[in-house]
């Protein structure tokens, strides 16, 4: 069964015509060409296909498009802004948050939603929220200080990039708990 | 690559177009809410529906409604997300709250239903594998094959129910609403369950679960433990439900304590909650319930972890579970954290 589908995907109206099973994580990748998002286990039980529902995390491997049509759908595509990474994306550049880069996708997305609804996250707020997301290469302790430079950015409690190649950024000091 | 087998899916407005497409389908059919456990199944071709009816569309599945003076119901697709943030839950119905709360991970939680969560099928490291897996060993009876391959002379499939929300909705004394061709149906959510892991619900497959009904909350105090390898994406390898009554004076006049993932049902340890009847909690008598509450717990070798730990466990899970209600220090943490 094949169904014509209008998907919202990065603020853009995008028409598509694939089969009704072909997961969102499919149909992004191999008929959108939004190859960003990552295919990893396609169980549920890795994160890195994460993407945004309405500013959401939902898993694009158990996803059917035909879920999601009347849906706001952000990708790993639509984080940056006419070129402009997300602070998001520059913290985690600046203190190698991404290693291999295969999970970053997925964790940027799902930081991303935890700072939209809580600007001020602890420690174990960060770590809870993004427990849903494997690092193979487990570098978890600067994925969680990058998602603390981002935050810390947004509320001015950090200085600004300074965009010259210079040092690396000053890690935020940890605001509560320990490292899991 | 893991592919869905090809379907038709149909996405129904109300309640009785579900009913009506899915009783259409017959047993071709399938009832769907998050997907999170029937399309790792479907990928795995544990189940190959050639039709979907997809619940997630229906918005009055979505709500829940009530306070814990009046009671609480809880629609089939609200997600587990919802049910443990929802302030009525976690004032009134904690143990549900937590078991929610400790379902997989953050982003199976905004995706998955209270619905299919007590819906869940049945989990054996034998069944839970991919079409090529389970066919390089032979396949075993639950699916393709003839034989149990954990208890190879059994006549009856021992995988586990691994349902967090089902042991916890037990011990808060939920019903369950069921709609189908027939009409509707309440049922108490223990009776929701047989002692078989291939047919482990005792609904007709056509039926909807409609809603969670809870009774009214007061004077109930309830707690869910949860024991997994890991503090996220696992199932339960035990997990303890515990609600309690008390009168004046901190004496118990009701209790349920009931265990999930050490059978093909949640077992409600009936003997075990008897003990504390008319009883103050103490150390000591906390000890002698959970020894008899972990009785009926005889773990196979179908699921994570050793035999002889998870037996053992049982009994620790509930001793934590009661000391913690009864005011008294306790190792670990409910719900699902480590
Ligand atoms: C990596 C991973 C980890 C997980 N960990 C856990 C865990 O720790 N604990 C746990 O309990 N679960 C776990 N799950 C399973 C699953 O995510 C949850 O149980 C979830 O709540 C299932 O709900 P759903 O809406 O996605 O169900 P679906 O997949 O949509 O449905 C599950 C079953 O229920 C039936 N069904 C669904 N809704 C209804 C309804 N309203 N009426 C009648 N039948 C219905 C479906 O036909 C299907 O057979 C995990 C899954 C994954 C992939
Ligand atoms: S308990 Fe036996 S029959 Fe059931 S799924 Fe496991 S191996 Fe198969
Ligand atoms: S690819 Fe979706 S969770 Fe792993
Ligand atoms: S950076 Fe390699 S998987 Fe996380």
């Amino acid at each position: 069964m094949k169904v014509a589908l209008t998907l919202r995907i990065n603020g853009e109206a995008r028409d598509v015509i694939a089969p009704v099973h072909k997961t969102l994580l499919e149909v992004l990748r191999e008929d959108l060409g939004l190859t960003g998002t990552k295919h990893g286990c396609e169980l549920g039980e890795c994160g890195t296909c994460t993407v945004l529902v309405d500013g959401t995390p939902v898993l694009s491997c158990l996803t059917l498009p035909v879920e999601v049509q009347d849906r706001e759908i952000t990708t790993i595509e639509g984080l940056a802004r006419g070129g402009e990474l997300h602070p998001l994306q520059v913290a985690f550049t600046e203190l190698g948050a991404a290693q291999c880069g295969y999970c970053t996708p997925g964790m940027l997305l799902a930081a991303k939603a935890l700072l939209d609804r809580n600007p001020a996250p602890a420690r174990e707020d960060v770590s809870a929220w993004l427990a849903g997301n494997l690092c193979r290469c487990t570098g978890y302790l600067k994925i969680l200080e990058a998602v603390e430079l981002a935050a810390a950015r947004a509320r001015g409690d950090a200085p600004q990039p300074t965009g010259d190649g210079g040092p690396p950024a000053a890690r935020v000091p940890q605001r509560s708990g320990g490292a899991s | 690559m893991l592919r869905l087998p090809p379907f038709t899916y149909l996405a129904p407005r109300t309640l009785e177009q579900a009913v009506g497409q899915i009783g259409e389908a017959g047993p071709e059919g399938m009832l769907v809410a998050g997907g999170t456990d029937l399309y790792p199944n479907m990928k795995r071709r544990q189940f190959e529906p050639k039709v979907l009816v997809g619940l997630r569309g229906i918005r009055d599945l979505g709500r829940i409604s009530g306070t814990p003076a009046q009671g609480l119901a809880i629609g089939a697709c609200a997600t587990l997300a919802q049910v443990a943030s929802h302030p009525a839950v976690a004032e009134g119905y904690r143990a549900l709250a937590l078991a929610a709360g400790a379902v997989s991970t953050p982003p199976l939680r905004n995706m998955g239903t209270l619905g299919g969560n007590l819906c869940l099928d049945t989990r054996c490291n034998y069944y839970n594998q991919t079409y090529h897996w389970r066919k390089s060993i032979g396949f075993c009876m639950k699916k393709d094959g003839d034989i149990c391959l954990v208890a190879p002379g059994s006549p009856r499939c021992w995988a586990l129910s691994s349902t967090d929300a089902a042991p916890a909705a037990i011990a808060l004394g939920a019903r369950v609403r069921l709609v189908g061709a027939g009409g509707e149906r309440v049922v108490s959510a223990a009776d929701l369950y047989r002692d078989d892991g291939m047919r482990y619900l005792s609904k007709a497959p056509d039926e909807i679960l409609v809603d969670v009904i809870l009774p009214p909350a007061d004077g109930w105090r309830s707690t869910y433990w949860k024991l997994r390898r890991r503090g996220s994406f696992d199932f339960p390898i035990l997990g303890v439900a515990v609600a309690l009554r008390s009168g004046p004076g901190g004496v118990i006049e009701d209790a349920r304590i009931v265990l999930g993932a050490v059978a093909s049902r949640p077992v409600v340890a009936t003997r075990a909650a008897g003990l504390v009847m008319g009883q103050r909690l103490t150390a000591d008598l906390i000890g002698r319930v959970a020894q008899a509450a972990s009785e009926p717990a005889k773990p196979l070798d179908n699921a994570d972890l050793t035999i002889g730990y998870r037996k053992r466990m049982a009994r620790v899970y509930v001793e934590r579970a009661l000391r913690e209600l009864a005011g008294l220090p306790y190792d670990g943490a409910p719900g699902g954290a480590r």
